[in-house]
């Protein structure tokens, strides 16, 4: 699937980022940056629920798992970009956040914004994983076989 | 005879304010915050979130504190708010081949790519009382490793390639959505597993202990558990593409039953699928041996007339918001229905005596 061109790679991978980041986080790294630019909301945060899909048998044909609550705003900005966000769970003011620097990662201040703010989360976040995944490592089992009973 | 009632309000507002007082209990105890309910309670979080059929860890903790720990009271705060919310669409299916996994254990093969890894277990703890934990104390830091990169395939895919197992291809059909419109018989294997993932655990548990012991036996091992965080991904209309909304905490458990074969299908493994919001893996395996027993149809067998075969049976009481709803009500006035018993049994007193009287005159 990854191997056709997709044009909108790279915004897909910023707003994952931005919705994965924890509570607070993209609000604090975009008020560290910059003042925030003037902006009409296009849609006014909003919260919902997206129904979360499984597949039975891991790849077979899906079935509804259970809702998750998700948060969804769309903002304008005056120098006329537009920034979406979905994020899970009931945040408005992390929404707000998102949908901004989606914006902006759309205008002139880009290359700023990706090195104060997308850069530090993707940091931040390969550190959590790998945090984990240190944890999970250490809990791995080595057997060792002690007597066979062929013999 | 109809009995109109009024009254109660006064009794009624006190009954909640004493309620609300009990659940705050001793106040010279700290009070209880949502972030150690849904840090320090983090299983319960995970039930309700499950059997709620929403995933909110906030939301699922306040809803423990307010029911005062009642799971199943929680689980219908959930059921209740979720109605409110306006649906946003429909997630792309999960990926759990692409898990971090936490946890990843196989009963049936010990050397797997990815190896076992037990994560934050309670298997080969004591179950002895720690009294430690009666005291505040410092955790020490969990160990940690070198993490070997590398995928941690689905265990079903090695037996794949022999064909030993029945495989579950690739399938796009839109699934049935039993919270938009009623469960009805018959269910295909997309409604039950929607219906067995909220589904009550005790009940789950018990009906797949059932086929343990004999009521429609499957032979299951459990092919592979894995406990981690998935990636959700959802199409955005107004953009044209998908993005990620956030990660989730999923269990799976995948099942690796014994098959002889059908008049349909050659003798090979057979699967059962469990797969449930958090970490709950009581209930994914429960769910997958349920599962199971509920493919009868589609795999040829025989129903023998065990509870865990019966479509019916199982997802009608299944539900533990339904059951308890009903249960419940028996508790509410039922003054006027209980009249008009009350009224007949004391006909049939009457009348019965006068037969009686009758045959003694005779």
């Amino acid at each position: 699937m990854k191997d056709t061109f997709d044009e909108n790679a790279e915004r897909k991978a910023w707003m994952g980022l931005l919705a994965k980041a924890p509570e607070g986080r993209v609000a604090a790294l975009l008020d560290a940056t910059m003042a925030r630019p003037v902006f009409t909301w296009l849609r006014a945060p909003e919260i919902g629920s997206t129904m979360i899909r499984g597949r039975a048998g891991g790849t077979g044909a899906p079935f509804n798992l259970g809702e998750i609550t998700v948060t969804r705003c769309a903002v304008t900005l005056s120098s006329g970009e537009v920034g979406h966000a979905y994020i899970k769970g009931r945040r408005k003011a992390d929404a707000e956040a998102a949908a901004l620097v989606d914006a902006l990662m759309q205008g002139n201040d880009a290359k700023t914004v990706r090195a104060a703010i997308l850069e530090p989360l993707e940091t931040e976040e390969t550190l959590a994983k790998t945090t984990r995944a240190a944890k999970a490592a250490a809990t791995k089992v080595e057997f060792f076989t002690m007597a066979r009973g062929e013999d | 005879m109809y009995v109109a009632v009024k009254g109660g309000e006064r009794a009624i507002e006190s009954a909640h304010a004493w309620l609300a007082e009990e659940r705050r209990g001793d106040t010279n105890i700290a009070e209880l915050s949502l972030p150690q309910i849904r840090e320090q309670l983090k299983l319960a979080v995970d039930r309700v979130m499950a059997e709620g059929s929403l995933y909110d860890p906030d939301l699922a903790a306040l809803a423990i504190k307010q029911s005062r720990g009642d799971l199943i009271e929680a689980i219908f705060l959930i059921r209740a708010y979720r109605t409110t919310l306006p649906r946003f669409g429909a997630s792309r299916p999960v990926d759990t081949g692409a898990m971090d996994c936490d946890r990843r254990i196989s009963a049936t093969f010990k050397d797997l790519p990815g190896g076992q890894v037990l994560g934050p277990t309670f298997d080969y703890t004591h179950r002895l009382l720690d009294f430690k934990l009666a005291a505040e104390s410092e955790v020490p830091d969990a160990p940690t490793r070198e993490v070997s990169s590398g995928a941690v395939p689905h265990v079903t895919e090695f037996l794949n390639q022999e064909e030993l197992i029945e495989s579950a291809p690739h399938d796009d059909t839109p699934p049935p959505d039993l919270t938009r419109e009623p469960l009805e018989m018959p269910a295909d294997r997309a409604l039950r597993l929607q219906a067995l993932t909220r589904a009550d655990e005790g009940f789950t548990l018990g009906l797949a202990y059932s086929t343990q012991r004999g009521y429609g036996r499957n032979h299951a091992f459990v092919g592979e558990l894995r406990i981690g965080a998935v990636t959700v991904e959802m199409d955005i209309p107004e953009l044209g593409f998908a993005v990620e909304i956030g990660e989730v905490t999923l269990t799976e458990c995948e099942t690796v039953n014994q098959f002889t074969g059908s008049k349909s299908e050659p003798p090979q493994f057979t699967r059962g699928y469990g797969l449930v919001f958090g970490q709950s893996e009581r209930k994914a395996i429960s769910m997958a041996l349920v599962d199971r027993a509920l493919r009868w149809e589609e795999l040829g067998e025989d129903y023998v007339g065990a509870p865990a075969q019966d479509t019916e049976f199982v997802l009608y009481h299944a539900d533990n918001i339904q059951a308890t709803g009903f249960l419940e009500h028996i508790k509410l006035p039922h003054y006027v229905d209980f009249q008009s018993e009350l009224e007949l049994v004391r006909k049939l007193r009457r009348e019965a005596g006068e037969e009686q009287f009758q045959e003694a005159a005779e």
